[in-house]
C-alpha cells in the first residue's frame, strides 16, 4: 500500500484538519456544557462566600462574608438532621442493588411470556419520581391507605409519613421501587452474557446455588453490578423529588436531605438565602467528588487497559 | 444459563414457578394497582368511606374526562412535549457531534474533556441552581419553555456524549480509515460513513432522554411557574390543590402524567434496554 503524500498545494486549515475537525465538532457541545455546568459550579463556590438574596447583582447587593456561611453551617441543627439523612438514603438505597439481582435471578427463565413480566417488573423505573411519590403517599395513608388496610387484619396500623422516626424511611422504600427496577435490568442483561461453558463446567465440578452465584456468576456480573453501584448512589444523592412531594421535607423537617433543604434555604418561601445555599450544594457536591473521583479512576483505568 | 431453567426441573416445581411469577407481579405493583382501581371509582365512594370495596359504579370515562376538559392538565401535558422533544434533538444532535469528535480523533486533551463531560453528568443539580436560575432570568428565560431546554440540552450532552463517544469506538476504525486514503473530507466522513452507523444508538438516547426530561421535576421548579411554561411533572401539584382530596381525579390525573414515558417505554422496549444497559455487559 502506498501512503498518500500531502500535495505542496495543500492549504494550512487542510494541513491541520486533524485537529480543527474535532475542535469544530466539539465546540457547540462544550460551549453549551461550560455555560449551563462547568461555569456555575464554580460560580456557587464563589456565592457561598456571601450574604445574596438573588436580587440584584451579586457585586451590588451581596455582601461578602468570606467562610461565614460554612461556620453557621456547623452549628445549623437542620443541616446536621440533613446530613444525616442523606447517610441513610446512601446506605438503604444500595439494597436496590441485591434487591434487583435477587429479582433478575428470579425472573432469568425462559418460561412463555416472561419477556412481557420482565417489562412489566421494569415499569416503575419509566414512571416520573413525583407519581411514585404521589402513588407511594397514597399507598401509606392512615386508614384508607391501602398498607394500613392490610396492616389493619392484623390489628396494627401506622403513620408512616407522619411520624417523625419513620417518614424518612417511608420515602427511601418509594425510591427503592423504581431504583430496584433499574438494577434489576442491568443484572438481566449482565446475566445474558454470563458465559454459559463456565457453568456446564462448575456444574460439573458440582458447584451450584449460592456457591455458585458467588463464584462462577457474580465475578461475571462486575461491569452490572459497577454500573448498579454508580447510578445508585448518584440516585441517592440527588433525591429530591420524592421528598418534595410526599412530606415537602416535614414532619418537623425530619425528612430532610441536603438536596431539598439548600433548595428551601434559597428559593422557598423559608427565605431567599443563595449564599447559605450555595454553601450547603458545595458540601454536597464535595460528598458527591469522592464517588466521582472513585467512578472517574476506575473508568481511567478500564480506557487504559482498552488502549493496550 | 444460571439458574437452572425450570424446564429441567419437575412438574411440580414447574408449576410453582408460573403460578409465582404473575403473584410477584402483582405484588409489586401493588401501589400502582391500588392507583389505577382509584382513579375508575365515582366521587361518592370516598365520601362514603367505601375506598376498597366494590365501586358503586364505573366511571373510566368521567374522571378521565374532568382531567382533560376541567384542568390545566392538557397545557401542562403539552409544555413537556414542547420541553421535552426540543430537548432531545438537541442533544442527541450535539452528542452525535461530540461523540465524533472524542471517539474518532486522537489529540492532546481528548480524554481530559471526555471526562469533563462524565463528571459533569454526575454533578448534583443543587450546586447549578442558583448560577443557572441566576442566568435564566438575567437573559429573560424565566418561566419560558426555551429557559428550560437550553438548560437541559447542555446537561443532558453529558451523558449523551459518553453514550455516543463509546458507541462509536466501538465501530470500525478501518471504515475511515479507508474513507481517509480515498480522500474523502472529515465532515463527509461524519455525515455519510458515521452518522448511518450510529442509528441504533441515536435511537436508544432519544428514549432515553426523552423519559429524563419527561420526568423532571427539580428543574421546572426552579425555572418555570405556572401553566404558561410547567410541565406535567410541576403541573401535577397545582393540579391536586385544585382537586384536593378528590382521590378519582389525582389518581387520574397522576397516571395521565405518568403515561407518555411508559408508552414510549413498551414501543421503544428494545432500545429504551440497549441504551439503559450500555456497558452492563463487556
Amino acid at each position: 500500500m502506498t501512503l498518500p503524500t500531502d500535495p505542496p498545494t495543500q492549504t494550512w486549515l487542510q494541513r491541520h484538519r486533524m485537529i480543527i475537525t474535532p475542535l469544530m465538532f466539539l465546540l457547540p457541545g462544550v460551549a453549551f456544557f461550560a455555560v449551563y455546568v462547568i461555569s456555575p459550579i464554580l460560580q456557587s463556590f464563589y456565592i457561598s462566600t456571601f450574604e445574596w438574596t438573588g436580587l440584584g447583582s451579586l457585586s451590588e447587593q451581596g455582601e461578602f462574608i468570606g467562610m461565614q456561611n460554612y461556620r453557621e453551617l456547623m452549628s445549623d441543627r437542620n443541616f446536621e438532621v440533613s446530613l444525616w439523612n442523606n447517610v441513610k438514603w446512601l446506605v438503604l438505597y444500595l439494597l436496590a442493588i441485591p434487591g434487583g439481582l435477587f429479582i433478575a435471578l428470579f425472573l432469568n427463565q425462559t418460561v412463555a411470556g416472561i419477556r412481557v413480566y420482565k417489562s412489566l417488573f421494569f415499569f416503575p423505573f419509566v414512571i416520573s419520581q413525583v407519581v411514585v411519590g404521589l402513588v407511594f403517599s397514597w399507598f401509606y395513608l392512615p386508614n384508607v391507605g391501602l398498607l394500613n388496610v392490610v396492616l389493619g387484619w392484623f390489628g396494627s396500623e401506622v403513620n408512616i409519613l407522619g411520624n417523625p422516626d419513620l417518614a424518612t424511611y417511608g420515602i427511601i422504600a418509594a425510591g427503592l421501587w423504581p431504583q430496584t427496577a433499574y438494577c434489576m435490568i442491568l443484572y438481566l442483561t449482565g446475566l445474558n452474557a454470563v458465559d454459559p461453558e463456565q457453568i456446564e463446567a462448575a456444574r460439573l465440578d458440582g458447584a451450584k446455588g449460592v456457591r455458585m452465584l458467588w463464584h462462577v456468576i457474580l465475578p461475571q456480573l462486575r461491569p452490572a453490578t459497577f454500573i448498579a453501584f454508580v447510578v445508585t448512589i448518584i440516585g441517592a444523592l440527588r433525591s429530591f423529588d420524592l421528598i418534595s412531594v410526599m412530606t415537602n421535607g416535614g414532619p418537623f423537617g425530619s425528612t430532610r436531605v441536603l438536596s431539598f433543604y439548600m433548595f428551601e434555604k434559597a428559593l422557598s418561601e423559608y427565605g431567599f438565602r443563595m449564599g447559605y445555599g450555595s454553601a450547603i450544594a458545595v458540601i454536597l457536591f464535595l460528598i458527591m467528588l469522592i464517588f466521582i473521583s472513585y467512578f472517574l479512576w476506575t473508568m481511567w483505568r478500564d480506557e487504559r487497559a482498552a488502549r493496550l | 444459563m444460571f439458574p437452572t431453567p425450570v424446564e429441567k426441573r419437575s412438574r411440580a416445581a414447574q408449576i410453582t414457578y408460573q403460578s409465582l411469577v404473575p403473584l410477584a407481579l402483582i405484588l409489586w405493583l401493588l401501589p400502582l394497582i391500588a392507583v389505577a382501581l382509584f382513579s375508575i371509582r365515582p366521587g361518592v365512594d370516598f365520601a362514603n368511606g367505601n375506598y376498597w370495596g366494590v365501586p358503586s359504579s364505573f366511571e373510566l370515562f368521567t374522571n378521565y374526562g374532568r382531567v382533560f376538559f376541567e384542568s390545566d392538565m392538557p397545557r401542562y401535558l403539552w409544555n413537556s412535549v414542547l420541553i421535552t422533544v426540543p430537548t432531545v434533538i438537541g442533544a442527541v444532535a450535539l452528542s452525535c457531534m461530540t461523540g465524533f469528535a472524542l471517539g474518532i480523533y486522537r489529540f492532546r486533551g481528548n480524554l481530559l474533556i471526555f471526562f469533563m463531560f462524565i463528571a459533569g453528568n454526575f454533578v448534583p443539580f443543587q450546586i447549578l441552581m442558583v448560577p443557572v436560575r441566576d442566568l435564566t432570568v438575567d437573559v429573560g428565560l424565566y418561566n419560558t419553555k426555551m429557559g428550560l431546554v437550553l438548560f437541559h440540552i447542555a446537561f443532558q450532552t453529558g451523558f449523551c456524549t459518553l453514550f455516543m463517544r463509546n458507541f462509536i469506538r466501538a465501530l470500525p476504525y478501518e471504515l475511515i480509515e479507508a474513507a481517509r486514503v480515498e480522500g474523502v473530507k472529515e465532515w463527509r466522513i461524519f455525515w455519510y460513513i458515521v452518522l448511518p452507523l450510529m442509528k441504533p444508538a441515536i435511537a436508544a438516547l432519544s428514549v432515553l432522554v426523552f423519559t429524563f426530561i419527561w420526568n423532571d421535576y427539580f428543574w421546572a421548579v426552579v425555572l418555570t411557574q405556572g401553566p404558561d411554561a410547567q410541565p406535567v411533572t410541576a403541573g401535577i401539584t397545582s393540579f391536586n390543590s385544585q382537586f384536593v382530596a378528590q382521590y378519582h381525579l389525582m389518581s387520574a390525573g397522576s397516571i395521565v402524567a405518568a403515561l407518555p414515558p411508559v408508552l414510549m417505554f413498551f414501543l421503544m422496549q428494545r432500545h429504551f434496554i440497549a441504551g439503559l444497559t450500555l456497558g452492563a455487559v463487556k
